[in-house]
Parts: structure tokens; sequence; C-alpha cells
């Protein structure tokens, strides 16, 4: 009798054991968790800028905005108070107001300047941005979910260089052909430059770069010694959009 | 009982009412929709049961990795890897939306508004 007590519990026990052994035994039977990771080709960087040469930009050329806004789905709408901008021609007095002044260079007066999102080292728009939609990543760029935005503007209030636009309709309806490699936008969403994120994670330059054929426009890291932009700035005097403010921009234009 | 008559009738009357829905609709329960799965694929990013159950919190994670993380590529439990992208990836094996998305999304009355900004088809939107 006191033997077979005895065997009992002690069955009992390892019984118990293997019960509570079968859950870890079975996670580890389940293999590998699924992981997530950037493609071995995408271009890393700390903080992506853009040097535009002014003077290789050519007045009548538009190829930098036909293909960010054909790459990216950006609908063409005629009516000024609703169009779509990502990149876009400014004349100086309106890309640099404070920098104007009276017999300015004939050559810069009435010269189309490019200007897109600045990405900002501290930019205004993800301060205010309720939602988090708009966020600065890790290697400058100023980025945008548009999962998350709301469309409430304050980023387009908050924005001193007007980089930003809303879309009060469906952009589908102002798209002919659309690029499968990047969504559309719905109504009631803000959009804005996204230094094309998207490219460089499969370790392409951005699309106003790759077409520019003058290669006016010129990207890299800025801290990174060796690359381009870091270059040209070693060597040449460059102004930036409206510096006073302290968003610190990240866009450079060698004049 | 006073007036137990009309208070039977009445109970009656009000439990065939109330489970009138019940038994008008017995038999006639609409049938599940049959979707239209890839015939040239046999395997999903993940198995079928998990992608049938929760191919909107893995649709959910991708975007936070992507948007969020910078991380495009996906590998699954058994290794094999995937680009995080609806219309590239998802809709390259279930190429009709209409035929795979759609009917079950109608059947549940759930109305996801994935394709407001994804593109269903490549090159039209």
């Amino acid at each position: 009798m006191e033997s077979s007590r005895r065997k009992f519990l002690k069955i009992a026990g390892l019984s118990v054991l293997g019960l509570g052994a079968k859950p870890v035994i079975e996670s580890f039977a389940q293999g590998i968790e699924p992981t997530y990771s950037t493609d071995k080709k995408a271009l890393k960087g700390k903080k992506w800028a853009m040097v535009i040469d002014v003077d290789k930009c050519k007045d009548d050329c538009e190829d930098c905005i036909a293909a960010c806004h054909r790459g990216h789905n950006v609908p063409k709408i005629d009516n000024v108070k609703h169009e779509i901008k990502w990149i876009w021609h400014e004349e100086f007095k309106n890309a640099f107001p404070a920098q104007e002044y009276d017999n300015l260079a004939e050559r810069l007066e009435h010269k189309p300047f490019m200007v897109l999102c600045n990405h900002c080292t501290n930019p205004p728009c993800v301060r205010v941005c309720p939602t988090k939609a708009t966020f600065k990543r890790e290697d400058g760029i100023v980025l945008m979910d548009f999962h998350r935005c709301i469309g409430c503007r304050f980023c387009m209030a908050a924005c001193p260089y007007g980089s930003r636009s809303f879309n009060w309709f469906d952009p589908r309806k102002y798209l002919e052909v659309t690029s499968p490699d990047f969504p559309t936008r719905s109504k009631g969403v803000v959009e804005k430059c996204n230094f094309c994120a998207e490219r460089l994670a499969i370790g392409k330059i951005p699309l106003c770069v790759e077409a520019c054929k003058e290669e006016a426009l010129v990207f890299g890291d800025l801290e990174d010694p060796n690359s381009p932009v870091k270059k040209i700035l070693k060597e040449r005097y460059a102004i930036r959009r409206k510096p006073s403010l302290g968003t610190g921009p990240n866009i450079f234009y060698v004049i | 009982m006073y007036d137990s008559g009309k208070i039977i009738a009445g109970l009656v009357i009000f439990i065939i009412l109330i489970t009138f829905p019940f038994w008008y609709n017995h038999g006639k329960a609409s049938i599940a929709p049959d979707r239209v799965l890839p015939k040239d694929q046999k395997e999903c990013v993940e198995e079928i049961s998990y992608m049938t159950s929760s191919h909107m919190q893995l649709l959910n994670d991708w975007r936070t990795s992507v948007v969020r993380d910078t991380n495009r590529i996906y590998k699954n439990k058994k290794g094999k890897t995937f680009s995080m992208s609806l219309t590239n990836t998802c809709l390259d094996c279930h190429s009709s939306k209409a035929d795979f998305c759609d009917k079950c999304h109608n059947y549940l009355a759930v109305v996801p508004y994935c394709w407001e900004c994804h593109l269903t088809e490549k090159g039209n939107p």
C-alpha cells in the first residue's frame, strides 16, 4: 500500500511536469518566427539632403516634375486652390522672400527655382501633427503615414514652405495613368514629397534626381564626407529657404 | 388567475412575433461565398487558416513595418521572403479583387478602405 501511494505520487508529479513542458516544447517546435528586414540594396544615410545647382537647371525643363508626379500618382489639377504639388517651380522672390532685393541679378530674377519639401532638421509639421502621421525618420526624411492622416491640415499651416497639399477631391478622378509602384491618396488626406523613401528602400535615388539630364539636382548624405552633396557644399556657397525660421532646411541652392 | 385566456393568447402571439425572424428564415441561410483561389500557387504568405482569420493583422503589421521601420522584406516561418506590398505581392497571385477580396467582405458586410489608395490593377486607377 505504502509503495503504491509513493508510485502514484511520482507518476502524478511527472505528469504535471509533462503538461507544463508541453507549451514550451510546442513553441520551439513551431520553428522560427517571421522576421522583418530591409532590402540589402537599400541606400542608408544619416541625413539625406539635396543640392540644386541653379545655373544648370534649364528654365523650360520640367522633367523632374513630370517624373516625380507620374511616379507618385500626383494628380494634375489646374485650379491653384486645389492643386497637389510635390516638386514645383517658384520665382526667387517667392522662394527666398527675405533675401530678395531690388536690382537682383537678372539671371535669377525670373528664374524658376525647383522647390520641394525641405526635409527640415527641425520640422514644424511633425511637431503639430496630432496623430503622428507625419514623423521624422532616423535618416532625416520627413515622412507621412497616409493611413494615419485625419486631414486636419495643421501641418499645412505649420509648414513655411507651402510644401504640403490637401486632397479636396478623390485624386483618382484626375489621374489618367497610375504607377503601380506607389499608391494614390484618398480624399481628405494631406500629401507631400517623401524624398522617394520607397525608392531608397530598393537602392534607387529619387525620381527627380534620376530624371534631371543636366544633373542640376544632386542627392546624398550630409553626414558622409564623400557624398556628392557634401563635395559640392565644401566648395560652393549655397542658400536655403527661410533659414531664419530655424527649421533647418536640407535642400541647398547653389546660385 | 383572472383573464387567463387573454393573457395566454397574448403571450402566444408575443412569442410568435418575437421568434418570427428565426422560423421565417429557417433553412434559408445565405450560402458562404466561394472565393476564387489562385490556381498556380498552393501556399500563401503564411498558412491558409492563419491568412483567412488574421490577414488584416498581418497587413497592419506590414504597414507599420514598411512605413515606420523602413523594413520591406518579410521572412515567413518557413524562411521564404516576400516584399511587403499589397498591390505588388498580394495581388500578384490574387489577381482579381472582385473574385477574392470582395466576395468575403461583401458577405460579412465589412468595407475595408485599402482600395481607396492602394491600386487593384496595374496601370489604371
